[in-house]
């Protein structure tokens, strides 16, 4: 005991000193690139666009992590990654012990290192980024649980001992999955109920192939059935049996993670047109249904020549990208406000330039215009600047009288966002929303009016990121852990 | 057809729908549940062949497996007793009349079916309407039985004869449905129609089913798949409806010559 503190203190002294070596000696390796598929090449194809880290890179990469004492990339991490630890693991060789380490927090590794906004999160905050770039954390992340994956070397952890609890997670996209595995671990019963005919939500109808490949969801599907969740796919909470019927069946808690799943339209004149998609039907058609293999597949998609897509955000990319594949000559984005303000991540904006995506900002359609058929052929669009902050902070995009003018198209998509599906909170009496529908919950655990009822993800935020609702899965895991626990 | 599907059997009401997938590379397409028994766990649809998957189903055999089947989905027809109800069915719309007129008739209303098909060979469930009905009146396009005409002509009879109508219900072909409620709405008859648009996931979430009524947007799969056949835009509809003509007719080429190949 009394010599505790002198050691924990020479320990520091000396860990401070290599830190200081390894500091000197690092700062000279910049961070490793990822290669990717040539953008003319890959608009012709499907397959994902970045190659991912080859070991010896990983390595490299791994090595620029100083390893702070208090990292604050985890603190920056919505599912505590244990950032640091798995990176170490990573830059020793030790490939399939990063993935597990990553896979003590994080239900969805393979998925969440393509598809979350590091650059808002733990690569924001870390301390490399201050003077250089941060460390690639989503890359070496990908590279790890991409690993595992290829080596088959899939382990199962030790789950806690049967607690004879039933627990229901309606939705199988990213906030359901999270949960599914976090209470599977800790012994419940748990049983995913699908409205759709595939587990994965947002990540297999949503995203499309050449930036989230199916196969890596459908292994992280597999690998939480293999942990023991069961999933019920073609069950429509609300129709097929209500959240009362859930509790009547035996099931202790239900937590609704059935995200923001209505699309948004304008409301402008023509929008019913043949040929305007919501961008949900678009990516939907495209990814969960496969169109973009018509007829190999039965779903057809409209693979129009003059592609329009309506919105900024990440959806929109994934729909401009997507036209662009199905062989669209021009493939354009219309958004209202400028460059800056675009809520896309800048990675996907970068890949939408590169492959020739021609962005229309500041512009704003304000009727579509149909031909003989009743097949959209133009958009007028008014041409639009920026006024005085919004709501948001951001920059109000106000019309110029007399701007309009049309461009030719012959498809177009409705990229403007999402809301709330109202069928579930209709046929569960009690559970409150708000004016627009959402899940209205008390504190960050996803309790709702309802006893035994958790929520989380978009149908608790609106329309938000895969990461977000995976916190939201986690947080109101441990939540219903308690709640069936000190329940009787 | 009848499908083993005992949870949507249990909980299906009149007017709802499935949708279903045949097999992997298959279309998600919905169907109007026509009957269910609970007891032996099935539904019935009934479906003409207008495409490939139709088409494929056409060649399943009994025990065959139906990879996905989702439902029940949209609203029920709302059931009450109004007095007197008309309900027409054209063609396989007949299917989706059959629920409609079974339970406006136990809700106690005096029920007068119309039936109508192209000939008398394929005008379907003739007996069971029969027994659903208090009067059960029947059209056929080329006069091989009952009146030579269309429905619409039965319809107008039966305004004409004075008799009390208090509802009208009309499921079948598009164009059927827009004669009859261009037909009833200069009498203020309340005429419901059941859509059959095209949709996707059918839960709320694509937008592809998209209908005008009333002037206002209305997605078929949730907010239907019943409107007031006064208020729809039936051209929109069709020209809807048309929109993968093309596919269809290439999907249903290669579909028959892969079966030939067989």
């Amino acid at each position: 005991m009394p010599n505790r503190k002198s050691r924990r203190w020479r320990d520091i002294g000396v860990k401070a000193m290599e830190n200081k070596e390894k500091k000197e000696k690092k700062e000279k390796i910049p961070r490793q690139a990822m290669p990717e598929q040539d953008p003319k090449k890959r608009i012709t194809n499907f397959d994902e666009v970045p190659y991912g880290y080859a070991a010896e890179i990983a390595m490299t990469e791994a090595k620029r992590c100083i390893q702070c004492k208090k990292p604050a990339c985890v603190a920056g991490c919505p599912v505590d990654v244990k950032i640091p630890e798995f990176i170490k693991l990573i830059a020793d060789g030790k490939f399939i012990e990063a993935a597990w380490k990553l896979k003590e927090t994080n239900t969805l590794p393979a998925v969440c290192g393509r598809v979350c906004p590091q650059e808002d999160q733990c690569e924001k905050v870390c301390i490399l980024g201050k003077k250089d770039d941060p460390v690639a954390v989503g890359r070496l992340e990908r590279f790890a649980a991409d690993f595992e994956q290829a080596s088959g070397n899939i382990v199962i952890p030790e789950k806690a001992p049967p607690t004879g609890k039933k627990i229901a997670v309606v939705g199988a996209g990213p906030a359901g999955l999270t949960i599914a595995g976090d209470l599977v671990k800790l012994g419940h019963d748990v049983t995913i109920f699908e409205a759709l005919h595939k587990s994965g939500g947002v990540l297999i109808y949503g995203i499309p192939e050449f930036r989230l490949p199916k196969a890596i969801v459908d292994a992280e599907v597999d690998y939480l059935e293999k942990l023991g969740v069961k999933i019920v796919t073609n069950a429509a909470i609300g129709r097929l049996k209500t959240v009362d019927d859930l509790f009547e069946e035996g099931f202790h808690a239900v937590f609704l993670g059935v995200g923001a799943g209505a699309p948004v339209f304008m409301n402008i004149p023509g929008e019913n047109l043949s040929g305007i998609y919501s961008a949900n039907e678009y990516l939907t058609r495209s990814n969960l249904m496969k169109a973009y293999r018509f007829p190999e597949y039965d779903t057809p998609i409209a693979c129009g020549k003059n592609v329009a897509v309506i919105g900024g955000g990440n959806v929109a990319m994934d729909s401009v990208r997507t036209a662009l594949r199905l062989g669209a000559d021009n493939a354009y984005i219309i958004y209202r406000r400028s460059e800056v303000e675009l809520p896309a991540r800048k990675e996907e904006v970068h890949h939408a330039h590169e492959e020739g995506v021609q962005f229309k900002l500041l512009h704003n359609p304000v009727e579509y215009i149909g031909d003989e058929n009743g097949w959209v052929k133009q958009i007028r669009c008014i041409r639009m600047e920026l006024g005085e902050p919004d709501a948001s902070g951001r920059r109000r995009p106000v019309p110029i009288k007399g701007s309009e003018f049309t461009i030719d198209v012959d498809t177009v998509v409705v990229a403007i966002g999402t809301e709330a599906n109202p069928v579930i909170p209709k046929t569960t009496p009690g559970l409150d929303v708000n004016k627009w529908g959402y899940i209205v919950t008390k504190g960050e655990a996803g309790e709702t009016s309802r006893e035994g009822v958790y929520a989380g993800g978009d149908i608790v935020t609106g329309s938000a990121t895969v990461i977000l609702a995976m916190g939201a899965g986690r947080q109101a895991a441990n939540a219903i852990d308690t709640y069936v626990k000190t329940k009787s | 057809m009848v499908i083993e599907a005992p949870e949507i059997a249990r909980k299906r009401k009149a007017g709802q729908f499935i949708v279903l997938m045949t097999d992997e590379q298959g279309e998600r397409i919905p169907l109007t549940i026509a009957d269910s028994d609970s007891e032996k766990g099935t539904i019935t649809i009934i479906y003409q062949i207008v495409g490939k998957t139709t088409a494929k189903m056409a060649q399943m055999e009994k025990g065959d497996f139906i990879l996905n089947v989702l439902g029940p989905l949209g609203h029920p027809t709302e059931i009450e007793n109004f007095g007197t109800a008309i309900v027409v069915g054209g063609g396989v719309g007949i299917g989706v009349a059959y629920p409609i007129a079974s339970a406006l008739k136990k809700a106690g209303n005096k029920v007068i079916s119309i039936i109508g098909a192209r000939t008398k060979d394929i005008l379907i469930l003739e007996d069971e309407m029969r027994k659903v009905s208090d009067q059960l009146l029947v059209a056929t396009d080329d006069g091989s039985y009952g009146f030579h005409g269309f429905v619409s002509a039965v319809l107008q009879n039966v305004i004409d004869s004075k008799e009390k109508i208090d509802i009208v219900y009309a499921i079948g072909p598009v164009p059927m449905m827009r004669v009859l409620a261009n037909l009833t709405k200069p009498y203020g008859l309340k005429t419901i129609v059941s859509l059959n648009p095209i949709m996707v996931d059918a839960t709320g979430m694509c937008g592809a089913c998209r209908v005008s009524v009333g002037g206002k947007t209305k997605f078929g799969c949730v907010d239907g798949p019943e409107f007031d056949g006064h208020e729809v835009d039936f051209n929109l509809l069709i020209t809807r409806l048309r929109m993968y003509a093309e596919q269809e007719k290439q999907a249903m080429e290669r579909y028959r010559c892969e079966s030939h190949g067989k």
